[in-house]
């Protein structure tokens, strides 16, 4: 394997793992404010991308941080039949199965990749989906994309900034 | 600090601003660091920290900087931005940008609050700025949506807080719709007999309030109704109330109660809901004397017309000319457009039996809280006489405190008003039944204004407090028809058997059974345990996260009567501040179609949970009407051809942003 930036994290100690989390703000975003007010304490690889809800998590931003290095992408939102937006969370479990595939395919393992449902009170649950995957991912190592991600970046690239 | 004066080549000219919020952010994370990082990325002209970035002078600082270093666009790395993000785009409005050219990245409760290794914490808070950093680039300039706000409020549940703020805000001129499931109003307050800890008589303080909704011009009053649908959003919100049929047409009817007297049931048969079952009702009646609205109710369970067809139909007699009494009538959906919404949907008792050990519903002579406040009630079962279901009159009664309440196989919360509860009515059962009366508690909890008071007045009538926690209660082996409470006393250190020939179980409150239900149907949030979860503990204990509905009294936790009003009446403000501004301002996070690379897909169209997406077949692409999307993006996601757009969360905002947290400098 070529060396890449996240190898140099990864180092000499212990493997951290990069993880991208899309968490919609009315639910799981909430949950990660109220962890903060509450101090919970859990593990520091989670970087947090806001939408407003899940349903607006196209697959390609999946993809795309995978791509740029993610080890984890992980999808929080509101409890089925809880959608701020009526409906966006079944929309996103569907295109969660389809592109659960995909990954699968391309040889990335599941658990680097979930979707969790996790509402604005559930900062115990959040805490501990955070910790679970840390650890699980910690197991597997890096996620070695970094061959074929050079063209799966530039395709992914093409299609997201037309 | 170091103020690089650099350009990115393309115009961006951004302001980092990375706030200590006193030891909050700094104790755990290198805010210098994070700053001096921001100033080495591109397009950065100006990086601080400082100590708050909230302040009066925090807040000078971006609009200084804006003039004199020529920003336009703003990165402030503090709390979440569901605090202060209108602060900060606040101050970049008086700075002369749009305050939509702004940013904010949450490095207090999503970082050092939660971390407790400061380097791993610095490196999460320079990944987040530089996410932000990328994205702001793209952020453009875009006008707030004004969306105008309904005059008429619908308040959900009659109980105290129900009826002070629909008084409330009937008073200032607004209408109000006030729903109730059950056929009267009044609550669970109307059920006690005294409140704590001024003794006053809960119905004579209540039902004037009562009264007054019914009359007061500004109500309308749907009492056995049920709120079935809600559409819309705040300022227009669509509602459907179901009105379940009495079988009595409410104009017609002036409450009489003839009716009740000549029903063809002479003998009370059914169980009396608002005596808990102590007492007997006929299948026509009425709650109580002071029910609001005074309608009497059919039964269709127990009334025999319902059954056979075939009743004498004494009730209609006795009504006579009046014709109040329908058998045919259906239930009614009652359609309104409302503006807010209150809930004040109350709380429930706990039930005692789930701890059988108590003996609740094996023994007669235990009884729950409430049972006891129906029984010192003037209206209840006995007519406010205390005699136990074997007839006697209880000469020793033991309270046993915290029955569902502060128990890890129950519920863990403390109920708040039981110590205060329980307190006044080992007053009333001494004062009217002279019966020694002892408290088993945990911890005498009289946090509010006079009740230590009141708890030493009790204690000086003579009341015995044993502090311990009941363990078991049994028959006396006398067989007198007595109950032995058995408890370790934790001040003396030994186990005590008290025999007692009235047990009081002091039941702690719970969230409504259907709140989980009501929960949803209003798209708000619970708690864990199902109490409604207020925007923010401390600064909106009222709202919720859904605009224009708020939450007041025990449905949001337990609390006592002056609470409970009070809440009740800082809900109503806060719906009538609404009201009177007369629009509320939304988020300009509407989606929008670039109409050159849609291919007309209908794709977005059938996504669209509002339906706010129609199609041009002429021009053959989709548009989005911008009053109806709320800005969820799900149609953006959906687009094959990215026409489909979000404002503030564009693709390629979110694509900086991944890449951002990845970007490892």
């Amino acid at each position: 394997m070529p060396e890449t930036t996240k190898d140099k994290a990864a180092a000499p100690a212990q493997f951290e793992p990069r993880i991208v989390a899309f968490f919609c703000n009315w639910c799981t975003y909430l949950a990660a404010d109220l962890a903060g007010t509450t101090r919970m304490k859990y593990a520091p690889n989670v970087r947090v991308v806001r939408v407003m809800c899940s349903g607006r998590i196209d697959p390609q931003f999946v993809l795309d941080a995978f791509a740029k290095g993610a080890d984890g992408v992980l999808i929080g939102g509101c409890h089925p039949g809880d959608c701020h937006y009526e409906s966006g969370n079944y929309k996103t479990l569907r295109r969660y199965h389809l592109l659960r595939r995909v990954l699968h395919e391309l040889g990335i393992e599941d658990e680097r990749f979930r979707l969790e449902w996790i509402s604005a009170s559930e900062a115990e649950p959040l805490r501990a989906v955070v910790n679970e995957m840390v650890e699980q991912i910690r197991k597997l190592g890096p996620l070695h994309l970094e061959v074929p991600a050079e063209r799966f970046a530039e395709e992914v690239e093409e299609v997201a900034v037309p | 600090m170091r103020t690089p004066e650099q350009g990115d080549g393309q115009g961006v000219r951004i302001g980092v601003y990375v706030c200590h919020c006193g030891t909050n952010i700094a104790g755990t994370i290198d805010v210098h660091a994070v700053a001096e990082h921001a100033a080495k990325l591109p397009g950065v002209v100006v990086s601080r920290e400082y100590k708050y970035m909230c302040s009066d002078p925090g807040q000078e600082l971006i609009k200084q900087d804006i003039k004199d270093h020529q920003l336009d666009r703003i990165v402030v790395a503090s709390c979440s931005p569901h605090l202060h993000e209108k602060t900060f785009r606040g101050a970049v409005w008086s700075g002369g940008l749009n305050p939509f050219q702004f940013q904010m990245v949450n490095i207090r409760e999503h970082a050092s609050w939660v971390h407790t290794d400061k380097a791993a914490a610095t490196e999460k808070a320079d990944a987040l700025v530089r996410a932000a950093v990328r994205r702001v680039r793209h952020h453009k300039p875009l006008e707030t949506r004004r969306v105008p706000v309904k005059d008429s409020v619908l308040v959900v549940g009659g109980g105290i807080a129900g009826i002070h703020a629909a008084l409330t805000l009937a008073d200032a001129g607004r209408h109000v719709y006030l729903v109730e499931r059950e056929p009267t109003i009044g609550g669970h307050m109307a059920m006690f007999d005294k409140t704590f800890p001024t003794l006053d008589c809960a119905a004579c303080i209540l039902t004037p309030k009562m009264t007054q909704v019914k009359a007061h011009k500004n109500i309308t009053l749907w009492a056995y109704s049920e709120v079935k649908e809600v559409g819309g959003y705040v300022g227009n919100f669509t509602v459907k109330v179901r009105r379940k049929p009495r079988y009595i047409i409410e104009e017609a009817c002036i409450g009489c109660q003839e009716c009740i007297d000549a029903c063809i049931y002479q003998t009370p048969k059914w169980p009396d809901e608002f005596n808990l079952g102590m007492s007997k009702r006929r299948p026509i009646y009425l709650s109580f004397p002071q029910a609001v609205p005074q309608y009497v109710t059919i039964d269709p369970e127990a009334c025999i017309e319902f059954k056979s067809h075939k009743c004498k139909k004494t009730c209609v007699e006795a009504c006579g000319d009046r014709n109040a009494i329908d058998f045919n009538q259906q239930e009614k959906i009652e359609t309104i457009e409302v503006g807010t919404i209150l809930l004040t949907t109350g709380f429930q008792v706990f039930d005692a039996k789930r701890l059988p050990y108590y003996g609740y519903g094996t023994y007669p002579n235990v009884y729950s809280s409430l049972e006891v406040e129906r029984l010192l009630n003037a209206s209840g079962p006995t007519s406010g006489e205390v005699v136990l279901r074997d007839g006697r009159k209880p000469r020793s009664v033991g309270i046993i405190h915290c029955i569902g309440s502060r128990d890890e196989k129950t519920n863990k919360h403390c109920s708040r008003v039981c110590c205060m509860y329980s307190l006044k009515l080992a007053h009333l059962l001494k004062e009217r039944t002279g019966a020694e009366v002892y408290n088993f508690y945990i911890d005498m909890r009289t946090p509010g204004k006079a009740f230590e008071e009141f708890y030493n007045r009790v204690a000086e009538e003579g009341t015995h407090f044993i502090r311990g926690k009941v363990a078991d209660v049994y028959p006396a082996p006398e067989n007198d028809g007595r109950l032995v409470l058995q408890a370790e006393d934790t001040l003396l250190g030994k186990v005590r058997r008290v025999p007692v020939d009235m047990v009081v179980l002091a039941v702690g409150l719970e969230p409504r059974a259907d709140a989980e239900e009501v929960r949803r149907m209003f798209n708000i949030t619970c708690a864990a345990g199902g109490w409604f979860t207020e925007r923010h503990p401390k600064l909106a204990p009222v709202s919720t996260f859904t605009d224009g509905i708020w939450i007041a009294g025990a449905c949001q936790g337990p609390k006592d009567i002056p609470d409970t009003v009070a809440q009740a009446g800082a809900a109503a403000g806060e719906a009538l501040s609404l009201i009177n501004a007369g629009h509320i301002e939304l988020e300009p996070n509407t989606a929008y179609i670039v109409e050159e690379d849609c291919s007309g897909c209908k794709t977005c169209v059938a996504m669209c949970p509002y339906s706010a997406i129609g199609f041009d077949a002429e021009k053959n692409v989709a548009s989005v009407n911008e009053v109806l999307c709320k800005g969820c993006g799900t149609c953006v996601s959906v687009c094959p051809s990215g026409s489909a757009r979000q404002n503030l969360f564009e693709d390629e905002e979110i694509y900086e942003e991944i890449g951002g947290v990845l970007a490892y400098a």
